[in-house]
């Protein structure tokens, strides 16, 4: 008998022969927690705000035709020289004087430990807890190239913002390869002491981008 | 108690096999109240988690007040983790069937021995000498680290806490903060000592220390080939694995390696997507306390350009099948490893994990390892309890760890009093069996209750006869003399807090009341 087969029959003899009944489905399960938030954008992101900022991060608001700018400013104010990108970071004619930005292209973690950051997109946040989630697709990367430089600036459009983790969830899709975020990476290891900044970026810093006209 | 290695003791329940001697942490070389004993005596650790637990405590306790849905979460997730467990064996086929669907390879495991030889027969087939791991309970009850060892294969620890304990030759102490029994100053020593390349003008600071593993970490994980890693949850509907830290060592070992091998018991198993959306909001609030933790790496089979190019999942039983088989017992396997109940324990908070022996400490590892050995290796956890249910409170999936503390207390009983006479074992006091089942039986039952308080009084004659010291007795006398072996028991109070609750309040007709 194969482990496989014989792990199978451990736990059908476990459970009394045969598993009762059929599969049991969504419906069964009391899901009376909340599983959506109505806030306007303004509240929505003012929490997002909020809680990230909790974790030490910084948030630089924007609208879509500033955001040139205030990219350029943050890395600026970071001392960034040498900055990577993934395919398909939607950022018109970002080249902000003295800085240079590489496309990724499958570059060794080697290669991506010389660089000073990364830009990507993202795609969905929750506001409730402060996460970044990114899936790999069109802006965001593969996942070693947020994590290998010490600093990440993250784009956010407003409409990306959720409230709570089951929206989250509810949106995205589970075969992509995900990444949640909040705040920078962090230990309590050394006698509960926290301390930012172990593997991984130590600075995150997000731009949100907001609607015309309501920033 | 450990035997030869591979060694079978008794099956326990319906004849499925427990965990296998001789290989793995589940057995600890000498029973809880011996061990507690010596861990009571080393004020340092005391020191250190009396801190630890109290601070993930209070920060547990403001993020969970947050959440206006606590207690449906909780509802939530303990009707998910019951119908995960009632139709295991499907769950367990379809999330086999995602993960081979997306590129992913799983094999299954009936025990540590198993476990161990497929995961050193991986490895040898990338021709690796060396692996990152990050941390994982399951690779540590399995023994994982001494079978690579034993091929030859470096199994390198990136998580900080158990980096301190691997170099420190040393045991975790906690699920959570496994190095929680090290000070500042002994990390520093640890380092200084055991990692090539250390500064030996290494401060004793955390950023220091942490920016020193740091260090010492990068040039492996940017190099390493192969990663092994545990497994937070399994989505058999979608076949994704997702793991939860904070320090990012984790993306780490997920991402960089060519070959990932994640290691899980066949317990954690969750059916739906849509049942993440539950635990990702119990488990970091209740075992770091945080909103959010730093770090979540969610994958399934392999995604191409993105991460490891191969992919294997070991599925693994070790004795999960015999508390299966216990239909009372296996709620213990609901448990989602967060360590709330650590943390509130009060026998925890004093001794400490290494007492418990197992990998699993606490009140929950107390009713787990029993059930993975057999109760006749772990006789004594079930007894390191005081019942007072923070335990149950705590837990994020409602685990009784109260009930089932008790629950195996009479398993323990019954197993022994099967066994012949003449080979008594040293941890089946009879009185407290029959203590046990009565204390079941009057606590049912709100008059029974009372009539035992009051009869309990008849306690304090020997503490007037002197055998009393600060309103604990050391030794009760026969049959009760077995309980106070292992523990000293309170004075009973001059009036119980019903009768002062009675008192009080305005008494119904008809509710008894007794005269001062």
């Amino acid at each position: 008998m194969t482990a496989r087969d014989e792990v199978l029959a451990r736990v059908r003899a476990a459970l009394g022969g045969t598993e009762p009944g059929s599969m049991t489905g969504t419906g069964q399960i009391a899901r009376s927690y909340r599983t959506g938030l109505k806030l306007g954008t303004p509240a929505l992101l003012g929490l997002l705000t909020e809680r990230l900022r909790d974790y030490g991060c910084t948030v630089r608001r924007t609208t879509q035709d500033q955001l040139q700018g205030a990219v350029a400013a943050a890395l600026s104010e970071r001392g960034a020289r040498r900055v990577v990108v993934p395919p398909g970071l939607g950022v018109p004619g970002l080249s902000p004087p003295g800085i240079e930005i590489v496309a990724d292209d499958g570059l060794s973690p080697a290669a991506l430990d010389g660089f000073d950051g990364v830009i990507t997109g993202a795609a969905i946040a929750i506001a409730e807890t402060g996460t970044i989630i990114l899936d790999g697709s069109a802006g965001q990367g593969r996942r070693a190239l947020t994590l290998i430089p010490d600093y990440h600036l993250c784009l956010l459009a407003a409409s990306q913002v959720v409230a709570l983790v089951p929206e989250a969830i509810a949106r995205l899709r589970p075969g992509r390869p995900l990444t949640w975020i909040s705040g920078p990476s962090a230990t309590s290891d050394i006698e509960l002491d926290r301390v930012e900044g172990v593997h991984g970026p130590r600075t995150l810093e997000v731009i949100l981008i907001e609607p015309a006209g309501a920033a | 108690m450990p035997g030869n290695r591979g060694e079978r003791p008794a099956p326990a329940f319906l004849g499925m096999p427990v965990a296998p001697r001789g290989v793995g942490h589940l057995r600890g070389a000498e029973p809880f109240p011996a061990a507690a004993r010596k861990a009571l005596a080393n004020t340092q650790l005391r020191r250190n988690l009396a801190k630890a637990t109290s601070t993930i405590r209070a920060k547990r306790a403001a993020v969970v007040a947050e959440l206006p849905d606590w207690e449906d979460l909780r509802a939530a997730g303990q009707a998910i983790k019951a119908e995960a467990i009632a139709h295991l064996g499907r769950y367990l086929e379809q999330l086999e069937e995602q993960v081979t669907a997306h590129g992913g390879t799983v094999h299954w495991a009936r025990d540590a021995i198993e476990a161990n030889r497929v995961i050193v027969d991986l490895v040898r087939g990338t021709g690796a000498t060396e692996a990152v791991k990050v941390k994982s309970i399951v690779t540590d009850e399995i023994g994982l680290n001494d079978a690579l060892a034993a091929a030859g294969i470096t199994a390198r620890e990136t998580d900080l806490a158990e980096l301190i304990v691997q170099l420190g030759h040393d045991r975790p102490s906690h699920i959570l903060v496994p190095a929680i029994h090290r000070n500042r100053a002994e990390i520093r020593d640890i380092f200084r000592r055991e990692m090539a390349g250390a500064d030996p003008g290494l401060s004793d600071t955390p950023a220091a220390l942490t920016a020193a593993a740091r260090a010492y970490l990068r040039r492996r994980f940017l190099s390493a080939r192969v990663g092994i890693s545990g497994a937070n949850f399994a989505v058999a509907e979608t076949g994704t694995l997702c793991v939860v830290e904070s320090e990012g060592n984790g993306r780490m070992c997920l991402t960089l390696p060519d070959t990932l091998i994640t290691v899980m018991g066949i317990e954690k198993v969750i059916p739906r997507w849509a049942d993440l959306g539950v635990f990702m909001q119990l488990l970091p609030r209740s075992s770091t306390g945080e909103r959010m933790n730093p770090y979540t790496t969610m994958w399934t089979g392999v995604a191409p350009g993105d991460g490891p190019r191969e992919f294997h999942l070991v599925l693994l039983d070790n004795g999960r099948t015999a508390a299966l088989a216990d239909p009372a017992g296996r709620q213990a396997l609901h448990c989602i490893r967060c360590s709330a109940c650590l943390n509130v324990c009060p026998v925890y908070e004093r001794t400490g994990g290494h007492a418990y022996g197992s990998v699993y400490p606490g009140p929950i590892g107390a009713v787990l390892s029993p059930q993975l050995t057999g109760i006749e290796d772990n006789a004594s956890l079930p007894y390191a309890s005081s019942l007072c249910g923070a335990c149950y409170d705590a837990c994020p999936v409602k685990i009784d760890i109260p009930s089932l503390l008790v629950h195996l207390r009479a398993r323990h009983v019954e197993a022994a009093g099967r066994r012949s006479a003449a080979a008594p074992t040293r941890w089946v006091p009879g009185a407290e069996a029959i203590t046990m089942a009565a204390a079941a039986w009057v606590m049912g039952s709100p008059a029974r209750l009372a009539a035992a308080q009051r009869a309990s009084r008849a306690a304090r004659v020997p503490a007037r006869l002197g055998r009393a010291r600060h309103d604990r007795i050391r030794r009760l006398p026969p049959p009760l003399s077995a309980w106070t072996a292992a523990r000293d028991a309170p004075l009973p109070p001059a009036m119980t807090f019903r009768e002062w609750w009675q008192r009080g309040h305005v008494v119904q007709p008809g509710a008894e009341r007794e005269s001062p």
